[in-house]
């Protein structure tokens, strides 16, 4: 376990929470621990409790859904300084894909069950972790979007 | 200007439906620039315009890499060491690598559009030290679909190259999303950066305005345009672009004189 003094420098040298005050940078740090993940390892897992996100230090993980008798499926992968985990956010809190660690992955874990009623009464903390939160989803629709699109598939290319 | 027939070298498999033909002329050299296109014409089929995609240092090889989309490339893949294929060109204008030089040079290219920037990325490699960070962005449809593979690996070890695909099984290891992604992670000074992209169009549109996002001015981005081209000088008016022809002002266009163009539908 890192202290937590050591956590707050970690989430402020992240782009994601970059702007944070720094008391706000003090309640997240009261709800975060540092996690090592080996490579293969879930940190999410679908279908689970959605309790929690993790901000990546180090390695890279997939973001996948899993088929009987044929290969899991990657949507999107996730690297460096990059936030997975939105459902603990909204109802009902439960993980719509899995997490695995592509590589082995250091992580910071911050706890939505610690940082619910935080938000819940800190509204300014609140505002400023969904406008974070929601800038990434809207850049993770919209680049979901454009894979749908399969734009390389049949091309009429002839140059 | 009429056909030069060229002999076939051999022709590559690269993918299910794309292939490369390497072809010669009687020991005549084919001068060309990065970005220029032929007219290929297979005797009793029709000519198509493919860009060149081999090395501008070695004129005596022409290397077309071609995807099978319809009936003229289907009997291009069709063809075999030995058969001849006609050759008029080279046509149209080129990446602007005597402006990029002393600069960072950003490529981008999705699926088949790594093709008509191979020959860039050769010029560039030949004359390394004219510029500063190079970074290569390709985007495929899936590990299966990623064209010159073994060659992204040997470029790797000059220039950056990222690789990424639109899905993928759990044994990839690369990186899964679009190609823009990996621009927040790549690019450095917008200032001092030039960038090349080219492959379907909707993925250049989208290229060109996360550069912008980037800090690059429309002026800073180039693209390569494709429509339909017969003629390729500038007489039929098939590639007519608003003001543009496609096969004389093009195909290599800055996006600022596009950008409006691009918008309009049927254009």
């Amino acid at each position: 376990m890192v202290e937590a003094k050591s956590i707050e420098s970690l989430l402020r040298e992240s782009p994601f929470f970059q702007s944070f005050q720094d008391d706000h940078i003090s309640l997240l740090a009261k709800c975060s621990e540092v996690v090592h993940f080996n490579q293969n390892e879930l940190l999410l897992t679908e279908g689970e409790s959605a309790d929690c996100f993790y901000l990546i230090l180090n390695g890279s993980v997939a973001i996948e859904s899993h088929f009987p008798g044929r290969e899991a499926l990657v949507v999107s992968k996730v690297a460096t300084h990059g936030i997975v985990g939105f459902s603990w956010l909204f109802p009902p809190y439960r993980n719509q894909f899995d997490a695995r660690a592509v590589t082995s992955v250091l992580a910071v874990k911050l706890s939505g069950s610690c940082l619910l009623p935080v938000i819940e009464s800190n509204h300014e903390l609140g505002y400023h972790l969904l406008r974070g939160f929601s800038a990434i989803m809207l850049q993770r629709m919209q680049a979901a979007r454009r894979q749908m699109l399969d734009i390389f598939g049949q091309s009429k290319k002839t140059i | 200007m009429e056909p030069i027939p060229f002999r076939i070298l051999s022709v590559k498999q690269e993918l299910h439906d794309c292939f490369t033909l390497t072809l010669a002329c009687d020991q005549i050299p084919f001068h060309f620039v990065p970005g220029q296109f032929n007219m290929l014409y297979v005797f009793g089929h029709g000519e198509v315009p493919i860009s060149i995609s081999g090395n501008p240092n070695q004129p005596e090889l022409l290397v077309h890499t071609i995807r099978n989309v319809g009936s003229v490339t289907a009997a291009l893949q069709q063809l075999k060491k030995g058969d001849f294929v006609g050759v008029r060109g080279p046509f149209g204008n080129q990446w602007p690598l005597s402006e990029a030089k002393g600069k960072e040079i950003v490529i981008l290219a999705g699926g088949l559009g790594l093709a008509p920037l191979r020959p860039t990325i050769y010029r560039i490699l030949e004359y390394r030290d004219h510029y500063k960070k190079i970074t290569l962005l390709y985007g495929a449809r899936n590990p299966d679909a990623v064209l010159f593979s073994d060659e992204l690996g040997q470029w790797a070890h000059q220039i950056e190259v990222e690789l990424t695909v639109d899905s993928a099984g759990a044994e990839w290891l690369g990186h899964v999303g679009v190609v823009t992604d990996m621009l927040q992670q790549q690019m450095g000074s917008s200032t001092n950066t030039i960038a090349f992209v080219c492959g379907p169009e909707i993925m250049m549109r989208f290229s060109a305005y996360a550069l912008m996002d980037r800090g690059l001015s429309a002026d800073q981005i180039y693209i390569s345009m494709e429509r339909n081209m017969k003629c390729a000088v500038g007489i039929c008016g098939r590639c007519q672009f608003g003001p543009y022809f496609i096969c004389q002002d093009g195909p290599i266009f800055s996006f600022d004189k596009v950008e409006q163009l691009l918008k309009i539908r049927e254009v």
